[in-house]
């Protein structure tokens, strides 16, 4: 432990609107807590700014599940336990319940939140992909009102989000229109066992008669944040997957892919190492959709 | 300074800490429980795991605060009357222990999986243990300690 634990307060307001009010009144001074796995390693790292910290884990308004005007609804006090263990995220969602299943261990999946892990803003982050690749959107509350935004704005750079002081991610929605779609996720790390991803991609898209359709890409570890590959999905909209053009298909999303991201250096991996992987992960969603 | 109140292998217990302390410590300079271990103390290892309202979880990275009023299970609670836990017999029989640190962290995972799966095959054997790291034994000899807790608990439920 490189911090001293008496130097940090910890409060355990009521509600939700107790917690708001808090950050409203004195705005960055207080930090929230959920799960704490990411902020206690934090703390013991002494990488912990904030002196002051809300503890929003035991609150009940932010921890649900709920299908509704077709939509499916998951509050940002929902753990990755409660994403694997719920029936209608595994009914609409496979791909949020896979990278949920390779979020750390079960103990860290018994109190790790999907708000946590949203706004925690690592570019590696095990469900941004999933949600990016399948439109979601996020709802954002203060104490003077909310707001509801696309999850792919939330990013703004390096763990960097469109979060205000005063507010914390309320919920998360998606869409219940992928019945249809074809459904790809995967991550590469270092082993399988609780590892942070070098590169993941999650992908879904229709196929008509040998033609792709409404694809949509989602990735981590490819530039400073969670992405939406969106000028790749362009080239592949109406590409055609037929044998005699599947090669060209993905010449042209691997270089469109390639053009768009910019891979990042780190003690995970190299950039190089990194664009030429999720290259393959495409080619693989692309063939795998081929055969 | 908070007063946390704790019900700890059956037993209600008061301690006024900081807010933050991590509950591993609680436990250990506290309550004077040392059987859960710290290893690395980041949630990678699971030496400190314990069941808190019956789930698995790192008390490293739980602040004191966040347990209050919870219900916690530590390996001083898994043994009754002196008699060790079938699973607890089933690590000795077997080997599934050798320098120790790893393993009150191993059976409270173990607990935890076998309650969840009564007859876990070894990929639930493998995912409910990967949160749990052993340098010494290589796994072989844990994983046989997890199936014979298992065959010998479903024998017992049987009977």
């Amino acid at each position: 432990m490189h911090s001293d634990v008496t130097q940090f307060d910890l409060a355990a307001p009521p509600s939700l609107q107790a917690v708001l009010k808090q950050l409203a009144a004195e705005p960055g001074k207080h930090a929230p807590i959920a799960g704490g796995t990411e902020m206690m390693v934090a703390l013991g790292a002494g990488r912990l700014q904030q002196r002051s910290l809300l503890s929003i884990q035991h609150l009940r308004e932010l921890r649900f599940i709920r299908v509704e005007d077709r939509l499916l609804h998951i509050g940002s006090g929902t753990t990755f336990t409660d994403i694997r263990r719920s029936a209608e995220i595994a009914k609409h969602l496979p791909l949020l319940v896979q990278s949920a299943s390779w979020t750390g261990s079960v103990a860290n999946q018994n109190r790790g939140t999907i708000g946590g892990n949203i706004c925690n803003a690592s570019p590696a982050a095990d469900t941004p992909p999933a949600l990016l690749a399948y439109g979601a959107t996020v709802t954002l509350v203060s104490a003077s009102g909310e707001r509801t935004m696309r999850y792919v704005d939330f990013h703004l750079g390096y763990k960097k989000t469109a979060l205000r002081p005063d507010e914390l991610l309320h919920s998360i929605h998606v869409p219940l229109v992928f019945g249809d779609h074809r459904q790809y996720i995967r991550k590469v790390g270092t082993r399988n066992a609780q590892a942070i991803s070098k590169i993941a991609l999650a992908a879904v898209a229709k196929v008509e008669e040998q033609r792709l359709a409404d694809v949509r890409l989602g990735a981590a570890s490819l530039t400073d944040r969670p992405v939406r590959c969106s000028a790749t999905e362009a080239v592949l909209s109406g590409a055609s997957l037929a044998s005699d053009a599947l090669e060209e298909t993905i010449r042209l999303a691997r270089a469109a892919l390639a053009g768009e991201t910019h891979a990042i250096d780190d003690i995970r991996s190299t950039a190089r190492y990194r664009g030429a992987v999720a290259g393959n992960l495409l080619e693989e969603f692309l063939r795998s959709l081929a055969g | 300074m908070s007063l946390v109140h704790l019900t700890i292998n059956g037993e209600n217990k008061s301690v006024e800490v900081p807010p933050m302390k991590r509950l591993l410590d609680v436990l250990r300079e506290d309550l004077h429980l040392t059987g859960t271990k710290e290893g690395c103390g980041e949630g990678e290892c699971g030496a400190c795991a314990v069941l808190l309202n019956g789930e698995l979880v790192n008390s490293c990275l739980i602040p004191a605060l966040q347990a209050n009023g919870t219900s916690l299970c530590t390996i001083e609670g898994v043994s009754t009357e002196g008699h060790l836990h079938p699973i607890q017999q089933c690590f000795l029989e077997k080997g599934g222990a050798q320098c120790g640190i790893c393993t009150p962290g191993m059976i409270l995972a173990t607990q935890h999986l076998l309650n969840k799966y009564p007859n876990p095959t070894m990929e639930q054997i493998q995912e409910g243990l990967a949160g749990n790291l052993c340098r010494c034994t290589g796994y072989m000899r844990i994983f046989e300690s997890v199936q014979e807790a298992a065959k010998l608990q479903n024998a017992g439920a049987g009977a």
